[in-house]
């Protein structure tokens, strides 16, 4: 199937499959067991380029944009849905210096991020603000010219294990979005150390941690963009971001599809591949036809985002929701076609029904999502009444 | 330090089948790949090229223009040069002329410290390509290496793989070394290396570029000959005499007596 990609593209996906096959499969299920982080992996990646495929040239990176970004999300997610996770929470913790940051912040922090050499995380999620991104409680007083920052950001990926991490704290009296801003922290700043280590149902190759600040001081010259925008720093980069985990939720369930197909035609009941029962080949069919509404879906906005179109939170956030219900869907059905064997350990569907889940809940739940799309909606039909 | 990897194209070995009509490989819709034990040899060629800190990395194969895709295989990974020796009067050349094609392709590089290869193909599984090389270049060779050390870029200590143990070799350079698998890792290809393997230039030698006598080439220069190429017979398996010693002792007689007897 031709999906119309540029030969760099091709080139891309190619390498993706090619680590994905030769390093990644071989150690998947033992991630999944240990919840370590795979370091090894990431030196590879590191290697082959990967980390920098959608940062520009003159940041050290390859040039590619979302597109890029989703192309490898997916291919390494087909065969781990965890481990790609130290690719793409790296880039979520980027995407905020590449919108916001100033040309000195660009440099200083982008060559070493698409280098793999150092990675990066994004912390928006506390305690009390999860779907309410507007609550957050961490606080950063200006004194001087550094803010002293304290508060605790949870569950957030590539904690502990990256180095460079976009922080969305308070900084003004009071509450709501307008008093948030965006800071780059760095790993080992004095009052910054990592908290708890999540137990988690899935995507065990990829670690969650606290991030503890407790009179951390951060230079001012570490501000993205200015004061008061942080609310739309995590916005815009949610908006280029959620096309990645609809890419890493495509990957998932195509992987799962596969096993399942090839499960159907290998085993056989009653005499016969179970894969000539219609009852098995209508899953299959179903699934497939899913995946590849998901995958145009995705690419679609990946290519509008990188267009530079404007108000792509929409489409975005469409991408997002239903490819990572198609991945809920198509792993639960192949754990089903694969019965029970699909449910034991010695077999990857399970763990890809595990990883799937948190596609529709993080980087803004399934209904978080809904509400975006719908507001947007009713903004263009009021916007369209206008007019008339 | 100037390292030269010689590299064959070999038919991915576990989709190979054997056509029973003519004995021969069923080469067509069989994926080609770069003989495994040579991703080795490459792999360690760029690592002495990255110890050393200079040189270059040239790879070197003889065949038929396809092989162009093994060779930017082997630049997506780092190397800097590929030559392809090609012509059709290279055709049907036995390891012997193979080796002499070969060697002169190198000496016509001229500039070369080291030659690593892997210990076979495994279309042929002669391994005998690289000490024929060796030979008609007049530099050492040091076979099945496990480790290579360069020393001072004047000679090499080489561990030697043998069945129960290794030998510690040091070696003069210029000198051809195959490599086993245990040598070392070999990388992934790079996106930039992938990038510069479309655009590379493969500098193609014929036989008219390099220094040979034309009799030696190809089929007619070959003193081998490939007369059969078959699937070894199933052999039927063995008796087997089970129960006490003194039963199998005399059952087993009983059945070689005809047969040292020539009865049947």
């Amino acid at each position: 199937m031709s999906y119309f990609l540029t030969e760099e593209q091709e080139m891309l996906k190619e390498l993706c499959a090619q680590i994905a096959q030769e390093k990644i499969l071989p150690v998947r299920a033992e991630y999944d067991e240990t919840g370590e982080f795979p370091w090894d992996i990431v030196k590879v990646m590191a290697a082959s380029d990967i980390y920098g495929v959608y940062i520009p040239e003159e940041y050290g990176g390859f040039g590619g944009g979302v597109m890029e970004m989703c192309i490898a999300a997916e291919e390494l997610s087909r065969v781990c849905g965890g481990i790609s996770l130290a690719f793409a929470a790296s880039a979520l913790g980027a995407y905020p210096i590449l919108l916001f940051g100033s040309d000195e912040q660009k440099k200083e922090f982008l060559p070493a991020i698409a280098a793999g050499e150092r990675l990066a995380a994004f912390g928006l999620t506390e305690a009390n603000a999860g779907s309410d991104a507007g609550a957050v409680e961490t606080r950063a007083e200006l004194d001087g010219d550094e803010y002293v920052v304290n508060g605790t950001k949870q569950w957030i990926t590539n904690g502990g294990e990256a180095e460079i991490y976009t922080v969305v704290v308070r900084t003004s009296k009071g509450t709501g979005i307008r008093g948030m801003s965006c800071l780059i922290i760095e790993k080992d700043t004095p009052g910054f150390t990592f908290g708890k280590k999540e137990d988690k149902m899935g995507i065990r190759g990829s670690t969650t941690r606290e991030l503890v600040f407790q009179d951390c001081r951060v230079p001012k010259k570490n501000l993205l963009g200015r004061e008061g925008t942080g609310f739309v720093v995590a916005m815009r980069t949610f908006d280029k971001s959620r096309p990645g985990v609809a890419a890493q939720a495509v990957g998932i369930a195509q992987g799962a599809f596969d096993e399942a197909a090839k499960y159907a035609r290998q085993r056989e009941q009653f005499g016969k591949p179970i894969g000539s029962f219609q009852g098995i080949q209508f899953m299959l069919a179903d699934m497939a036809i899913q995946i590849e509404a998901a995958r145009a879906l995705v690419y679609h906005s990946a290519r509008v985002v990188d267009s530079g179109a404007k108000d792509i939170g929409k489409l975005s956030a469409m991408a997002k929701v239903f490819a990572s219900d198609v991945a809920m869907k198509v792993t639960t059905d192949a754990v089903q076609i694969l019965g029970g064997y699909g449910y034991m350990k010695e077999y990857p569907v399970e763990k890809m029904m595990r990883d799937a889940k948190i596609t529709q809940i993080y980087e803004g739940t399934n209904q978080i999502q809904r509400s975006i799309i719908a507001s947007a909606i009713l903004k263009e039909s009021a916007a369209k009444e206008k007019k008339a | 330090m100037n390292v030269v990897v010689l590299i064959k194209q070999v038919p991915d070995t576990t989709d190979v089948r054997i056509d029973r009509e003519t004995n021969t490989l069923i080469r067509e819709g069989v994926p080609s790949i770069i003989n495994p034990f040579d991703m080795y040899a490459i792999e360690e060629a760029l690592r002495v090229r990255e110890g050393a800190g200079e040189g270059t990395v040239t790879v070197m194969s003889m065949g038929p223009p396809q092989v162009d895709v093994a060779l930017r295989e082997a630049i997506a990974l780092g190397v800097d040069r590929a030559v392809l020796l090609s012509d059709r009067a290279f055709a049907g050349s036995d390891t012997w002329s193979t080796s002499y094609t070969l060697a002169a392709g190198i000496r016509k590089l001229e500039d070369y410290d080291l030659i690593l290869c892997g210990k076979q193909a495994i279309d042929g599984d002669t391994g005998q390509v690289g000490p024929g090389v060796a030979q008609f270049l007049g530099v050492p060779q040091v076979t099945y290496a496990r480790k290579l050390t360069i020393d001072d870029g004047s000679s090499a200590t080489v561990e030697r793989m043998l069945e129960d143990g290794y030998d510690v070799v040091k070696v003069p350079l210029p000198s051809v070394v195959t490599v086993v698998k245990d040598i070392n890792e070999p990388r992934l290809p790079s996106l930039k290396g992938k990038m510069k393997a479309k655009k590379a230039e493969i500098t193609v030698w014929g036989s008219d570029d390099l220094d040979v006598d034309q009799e030696e080439l190809g089929l007619d220069g070959s003193p081998t000959r490939v007369v059969r190429v078959f699937a070894p017979e199933a052999r039927p398996g063995g008796t087997i005499f089970e129960g006490e010693v003194e039963d199998t002792v005399e059952s087993l007689v009983r059945e070689l007596v005809p047969i040292l007897k020539g009865d049947i």
